[in-house]
């Protein structure tokens, strides 16, 4: 098969002497869509993107990026892929269109900097060194330097650390915007939130491994099932609950219920109640989200 | 090409917005100028043997102006590039430009510039200062000092990017730069002249660029000769210190 793939990863393998930072991840990544990768500290992820980067020699495995090699055609990919690396920095007192500007010339293609001043919020710092920004400032800048050479695909490492939960929205509607138009974005995130939002498709890495690839709703459907509703009642005898469909189990501590399955599991169990003339206040469902399939998968991991 | 210059013409204004680094540049050569300008003046008695020997058939004043040249180059290629390039990769700056896809030549070359354009104002300021407080003559020479001043001042540049490679820090470049620069300085011919040192440091003196960089600017600066070991030697640290560099440099 031609490589439809934006990325193609195959049995991935970097080590630090001992130590097996990638261990035969596998995953592509489609043109177009946003991609997340998430897992625990020392999972593997940054490595993972630094290989695809071309600034780690990769030490077994396959890997094509726009089809090309890292290892072999770093130099050249490095002009199509923009990168916000998670540990980084500019010379102190370098000013903000300094560096934009400098970064534009440093790239065979460029976007005009000063949109992406403007769109990444920077227009009123353009002045200011970047010793000077506050980390959400250096961030965004960072950002817009990854974007600055309008790249093919975009990896952001921990894009939002950092970043003010209002920034972090407007950092995710411009992400969008990237993708809209016509770059492929991988997104190494600890925030759940984000991934679940932003991406299209996550890797979940472990160990150096990719231990699942799905849509965030496949993930959690796959680690974690339905749901739990809750309630409370005064009512003791509640056994006509068995058998409610898509109820897995049921338990009660004092008058709060909680019932655990999958399916549309709080109407199953609001038509019950109600039939038994139970109509309790606080009814409500919980929908598992991908921060229980993270929680989840590292409490396997300790185990 | 584009990308060295485009680097280089943006080092170039960072420098000048970090009033510290330029202090080892101008002052410190200066300073010494002066120190060593009231000490020994530039009128000695060329009469005498001992005088002849010791200041190379000049005055002390004329003997150092040469001498100080090739310590502001010391001074940047041993103390303010290694700094600045150690920063760079501790800081992940280096790391930044090369995901940017910035070739290592084009770092490289852009610091190398920097470091001559800093050494070349340094050494103008050394020849205007002795000029006008000694009376120093110019160059006997220009058409062999040029050449000298250049391969002398690449030198030292390019052991300054080899130091950068090599140490692992910004405290380690601090410390080796420091200590290099200050044992060249006192034994390579800018503090005392070397005819006076004991003959074991006279000797270990021959070990270090910055003696052979001296002698090669004081033979063309004063006698318009050309020395053709001192030459070679520098020639031979050069060639030693790019392979080195190449071999050795490192973004992180």
């Amino acid at each position: 098969m031609a490589d439809a793939a934006a990325i193609r990863v195959q049995g991935l393998q970097k080590r630090y002497g001992d130590l097996r930072a990638v261990d035969g991840a596998t995953f592509a990544v489609l043109p177009n869509e946003i991609y997340g990768i998430i897992g625990a500290n020392g999972s593997g992820k940054t490595t993972t993107v630094e290989c695809l980067q071309g600034l780690r020699r990769v030490d077994g495995g396959e890997v094509a990026v726009l089809g090309l090699d890292p290892g072999v055609h770093g130099a050249q990919l490095r002009g199509r892929i923009g990168s916000q690396l998670q540990s980084s920095a500019l010379p102190e007192r370098l000013k903000v269109w300094e560096a934009l500007e400098l970064f534009a010339a440093l790239s065979p293609k460029r976007r005009d900097w000063r949109d992406l001043l403007a769109e990444w919020g920077l227009e009123e710092k353009r002045n200011a060194a970047f010793g000077d920004l506050s980390g959400g400032q250096q961030q965004r800048l960072f950002i817009a330097l990854a974007l600055v050479n309008e790249p093919e695909i975009v990896f952001l490492d921990e894009m939002t650390t950092g970043l003010d939960p209002q920034a972090r929205r407007v950092a995710w509607d411009l992400i969008e915007r990237v993708r809209e138009r016509g770059a492929t974005v991988v997104l190494v995130t600890h925030f759940m939130d984000e991934a679940e939002i932003l991406c299209d498709r996550i890797a979940v890495f472990q160990r150096g491994t990719v231990i699942a690839e799905d849509t965030p709703r496949g993930l959690i459907e796959q680690f974690v099932g339905g749901g739990v509703v809750r309630f409370s009642t005064q009512v003791n005898e509640l056994s006509f609950l068995d058998g409610t469909p898509g109820l897995e189990r049921w338990e009660r501590d004092g008058q709060r219920v909680t019932a655990t399955g999958s399916g549309p599991l709080l109407a199953q169990v609001a038509a019950r109640l109600v039939a038994h003339d139970i109509a309790p206040l606080d009814l409500r469902v919980e929908l598992p989200t991908l921060d229980d399939v993270f929680v989840k998968l590292a409490g396997e991991r300790s185990e | 090409m584009r990308a060295i210059l485009r680097l280089t013409l943006v080092e170039m204004k960072l420098f000048v917005r970090e009033p510290l680094a330029l202090v080892f540049v101008f002052a410190f050569p200066l300073f010494v100028l002066f120190v060593l300008g009231g000490v020994f003046g530039n009128d000695v008695d060329l009469q005498d043997e001992e005088n002849l020997r010791v200041w190379r058939g000049v005055g002390p004043a004329d003997y150092y102006q040469p001498a100080y040249i090739g310590l502001v180059m010391a001074s940047v290629g041993l103390i303010t590039m290694p700094l600045r390039i150690t920063s760079y990769r501790e800081q992940g700056v280096l790391r930044r430009f090369e995901a940017a896809g910035v070739a290592k030549t084009a770092i490289l070359g852009s610091q190398l510039l920097v470091g001559l354009g800093m050494m070349t104002v340094g050494a103008a300021a050394i020849v205007v200062a002795s000029n006008l407080s000694q009376g120093t003559s110019l160059s006997e020479s220009w058409g062999l000092t040029v050449p000298a001043y250049l391969l002398s001042a690449i030198t030292f540049a390019v052991l300054g990017l080899m130091l950068g490679s090599v140490l692992p820090g910004s405290r380690a470049a601090q410390g080796a730069g420091m200590l290099l620069f200050f044992v060249m300085m006192f034994i390579s011919g800018a503090g005392p002249p070397r005819e006076v040192l004991a003959n074991g440091m006279k000797g270990f003196s021959e070990l270090l660029p910055l003696t052979h960089v001296i002698l090669l600017l004081q033979d063309t600066w004063l006698a318009a000769e050309w020395d053709g070991t001192a030459s070679l030697v520098v020639a031979a640290f050069l060639v030693v210190a790019g392979a080195v560099t190449l071999r050795f440099f490192r973004w992180e």
